[in-house]
Parts: structure tokens; sequence; C-alpha cells
């Protein structure tokens, strides 16, 4: 088997055959039921894990402040990925440089590579706007368009050229707001302005949108901090859902819902990415005094 | 862990269920030293004070369950806060099961007390005092979160289980010698028993103290004694005992 993140390393018993091992194993409370654990904690799409996206050497700069030291991660496909950390500590930077959103901001400075499938998205030659449409964004405020429900979702596969006529685009829009789960709550109203929802369909809206383009990463950057513990719910449950066709990186000031969501979970702390490994083990067991210091909530 | 929550009570709550634990492991050690010395003096009313008193044990338990819940649901404890509280959590129950083994070892002290003495009733001191170590030193190695230490008193169950083999050798040899003493001697081999499986319980609490401090599982094969013991091949000696 071989899994990239150890996870499975981690928890299964390779050595499990003889029995007065498995016995003594027995006795330990906490002792690791290899076979158990690996059939919940490992499902069909993590059996043969991708690097979609390797963040190598990575500084930030804003004027003279550095806001990333070199932050080495990868990302792997199809999985969901938590950076935390403390105000400032960068996280945020990291998900900008991932869809280049930082070109806009006045004397940023970024050196160093973010490949997203093996390309190097800072290299000349790459087209922005369609990096943007395969890298698609949702952020903390919900923020849909001031235009109708329908018009929100259309807008991107209208820009992009991605459907042919407006059967195609009703099909777009239709099964992106099926997938999030909004179809049902507002097929009889698509014409009403998207800001007329409630916050939590207003979010889902936004992903709508999102994946409206056919990206192949979501950034999502606290995307549940303004919603109610339902809404929150809907949303996670639908990030559960799309990582089987995308994979998702987000950020969070959440621990809880980092442990529920995530397969893999990265600390920053002070510009610096401090550790990154599977959730279930950062969460745990982390390795180093500062994650161990934030996540249960002590002076790191 | 160094430093403190930014939340205090939080740590006043984690204190609480550290000195519960502590609390229950001092009754627990003083109960079955006592125990011991109700079976090595043959006192019938050191031994019944024993059985009565194991209901504080299981009260400080019904506590700690109780503390544990609480924080698992108002806290959601994560790293070295959950291990805690789920090693507080088994250690517990460990705790209370080695009150009952040191309870039953009381009240077959007072069976002993009253039948004749028999000589394998002298092994019983000494593994008692071994297994009154074990369980000494596991306390303080969750006192001072001591991994090593844990792993330690976990090593030294080994040294138990072969008492307890020799002694059920013995015991069988006397019972082989005369039926007279097949009571007296069931009732040794019990406590011999019940020592046994509390050095076993204590190993339990080494290792969780293990896994508390570690965040890993104590993986390694303990050295152990004969699984199964057999009877002595000895043939009866008629006219001894």
């Amino acid at each position: 088997m071989s899994y990239v993140d150890g996870h499975i390393a981690a928890t299964a018993t390779p050595e499990a055959a003889p029995a007065d091992a498995a016995l003594a194993r027995g006795r330990a409370g906490v002792s690791v039921r290899g076979p158990i654990v690996k059939e919940t904690a490992k499902s069909a799409r993590d059996e043969a894990p991708k690097i979609k996206m390797t963040a190598s050497a990575l500084d930030v700069f804003y004027g003279e402040k550095q806001a990333l030291v070199g932050v080495d991660l990868e990302v792997i496909e199809h999985q969901i990925t938590a950076l935390i950390g403390p105000s400032g500590c960068g996280k945020s930077t990291f998900l900008s440089c991932l869809n280049r959103r930082n070109d806009t901001i006045e004397g940023c400075t970024v050196r160093g590579r973010v490949m997203v499938d093996g390309h190097n998205i800072y290299d000349p030659s790459v087209d922005v706007v369609e990096l943007r449409r395969r890298i698609g964004m949702v952020f903390q405020k919900p923020n849909p368009f001031p235009k109708s429900i329908y018009d929100n979702v259309a807008y991107g596969p209208r820009i992009h050229g991605l459907a042919a006529n407006k059967g195609e685009l009703d099909e777009i829009v239709h099964s992106c707001l099926k997938r999030t789960g909004l179809l049902s709550e507002v097929h009889d109203r698509l014409d009403e302005p998207g800001t007329s929802l409630s916050g939590g369909q207003q979010q889902r809206l936004c992903i709508a949108r999102a994946i409206a383009v056919s990206p192949d990463v979501i950034l999502m950057d606290e995307p549940c901090s303004a919603l109610d513990p339902i809404a929150t719910a809907r949303v996670e449950e639908l990030m559960e859902e799309l990582r089987g066709q995308y994979t998702i990186i987000i950020v969070t000031h959440n621990m809880q819902q980092a442990a529920r969501v995530s397969q893999r979970t990265a600390f920053f702390h002070l510009g610096t990415l401090v550790e990154c490994g599977p959730t279930e083990d950062i969460f745990t067991s982390p390795n180093d005094e500062r994650t161990q210091g934030y996540i249960t909530g002590r002076f790191g | 862990m160094s430093s403190e929550h930014i939340v205090r009570s939080y740590d006043e709550e984690l204190n609480h269920l550290n000195e519960a634990i502590l609390k229950m492991g001092g009754l627990c050690e003083a109960q079955f030293a006592a125990a011991i010395e109700a079976v090595a003096n043959r006192d019938p009313e050191m031994a019944a004070g024993i059985a009565k008193d194991d209901v504080k044990i299981d009260e400080i338990e019904m506590e700690v369950d109780r503390m544990t819940v609480r924080l698992l649901a108002l806290r959601q404890p994560m790293a070295t806060d959950l291990r805690e509280i789920i090693a507080a959590l088994k250690i517990s129950s460990a705790i209370e099961r080695i009150g009952d083994y040191a309870a039953n070892v009381a009240k077959r002290a007072i069976v002993l007390a009253e039948s004749r003495a028999m000589r394998p009733a002298n092994g019983i001191p000494r593994m008692g005092r071994l297994v009154q170590r074990m369980i000494k030193d596991v306390l303080d190695a969750y006192v001072q979160k001591d991994a090593e230490a844990a792993k330690a008193v976990w090593l030294r169950d080994a040294e138990v289980d072969d008492l307890y083999s020799s002694l059920f050798r013995e015991v069988l040899t006397y019972m082989m010698e005369d039926p007279r003493n097949i009571t007296p001697c069931t009732h040794l081999l019990f406590i011999a028993k019940n020592i046994e499986r509390i050095g076993d319980h204590t190993t339990n609490i080494a290792e969780m103290i293990y896994f508390m401090v570690t965040g890993r599982p104590l993986m390694e094969t303990r050295p152990k004694g004969e699984e199964v013991l057999t009877a002595p091949t000895v043939a009866p000696r008629d006219g001894q005992g």
C-alpha cells in the first residue's frame, strides 16, 4: 500500500500477525485496530493519491514585510486540505498565492514556485484568467453578484464561453444549483436577485458559481464563518461531496471544522508552515509544540 | 504541557480530573496493601473493613466518568488534552477494577483466617509487595507524566506472572497431598490470581500513561509468563502437608 501521507502507516498494524502481540496490544485502551480503522478512514478515492499542487520555497513580501517564509506544501488531489493558524500567520496569503490573487496587490512580491499539475502558475506564459477558472474561489462573506440567481451561476460559463447555446447554459446552471442543494429551494425564483437569499443559501450560490466553470481546485477562505450551524453543516456536507470531483483547500479559524471536513491539515505560524499531516494526527498528537499550543488553546 | 490554557477554567477542570484519579489511585493502593496484610496476618477484622471501603473508589470512578463526559462535550479537547481525558477515563476504570480485586482478596482473607494455615500463603505477601510497588510507581509515572517510568512498570509485570505460576504449582501440590487442603488452597489460588490480575490492570494503566504522554500506543511485545498453566507432574506424596 503506497499511501503518501502516512495515514495508513500511522494507523495500521503491519506486524499484527503473532497472536500474542495482538493480545498485548489489545490490552492498551487505545490500541490501534488496523483493519477497522483502515476501512473507514480510507475510501476508494484515497487509494492512489496524486499530488495536485505543490508549493516550493514560497516567499511572499508585502513591500519590506515578509508574510510567507519558505513554505513547502503538497496538496493531494480529491482531498480537503485545511489551513489553520492564528491571525496574521500567512494562511490567507498562502491561499491567495494559489490563484495569483496577490498579483493585483501593490508591492507584493512572490518568490518560489507553485506547481499545479506540474506547471508553474507563476510562469510568465500563464493565462491568469484561465488559471482562475481552473482554481475557483469562495470567500468568507457570501458575495453574490448584484444579479439574478440564474445569472450569478451563468456569468462564469458565459464569459469563458463554456456553453454553445441557451439550452447548454440552462443545463449548467441547473446542475450546479442542484449539486449545491439549492435548486429545490430556488427553482421557482431564478430571476430574483441572488442577494435576496439567506446567508447560507447565498454562500451555496457562491459555491455553485465557483463550480459552474468546471474548476479543478476550489479555494475557500473561511466559507462558514458568517453562517449559522445548520447552514455550516450544509456547506460542510457539500464540500465532502464535491471533493470527489475537485480538490479543496480551506482556510478556517474553526478548528473543529478543520477536524470535521479535512483529510490533511497544515498549521501556519508567523509566516512559516510549522507542520502538515493527516488531520487525525494533527489533532490527536501533533509533532510541534506550537501546533500543540494552538490547537489546545494555550499560548503558542 | 508546559504552558497554561488561555481559558483558565479549562485548566481547573483538567486539574480536578487529575486529582480525582490520584485520589482514587491512593485509596486503591491503601486498600490493596491492607488486603495483603490481612492475608499475611490472618486478620479478619482488618479484611472486613476493606470490603466496605470499596464503595468510595466506585463513587470517585462515577465522578471521573461524569467529568470526562462534561469535558468532552463542553471543551472539545484536542491533542494532549484529548489524550489526558481519554487516559483518565480508562485509568479510572482500571483502578476501579483493581479496587474490586483488592476487596475480593480481603473477603477471602476472612475465610482463610478461619481455616488452617497453609504454607503457600507465605508466597502471597511477596507477590503482593511486588504489585503494590507497581501500583505506586505507575501512579508516580502518572503524576510526573513520565512515559519511560510507565514503561518500566509495564515490563515488571512478567515477574508477577512468574511468581503466580510458581504459586499455582505449589498450591496444586498441596491440594493433591491432602483433600482437606483444597478449600483453603482454592482461596489462596484465587487470591494469587486476583493479585496477578491487579498486575495486569496496572500494566494497562502504564500503557495509557505511555499513550497519554507520547501520543503513541505502547506497541512492543511485553515479556510474558506461560499463557496457560498446567498441573505439576509431581506424584502425590502421602502423609505430608
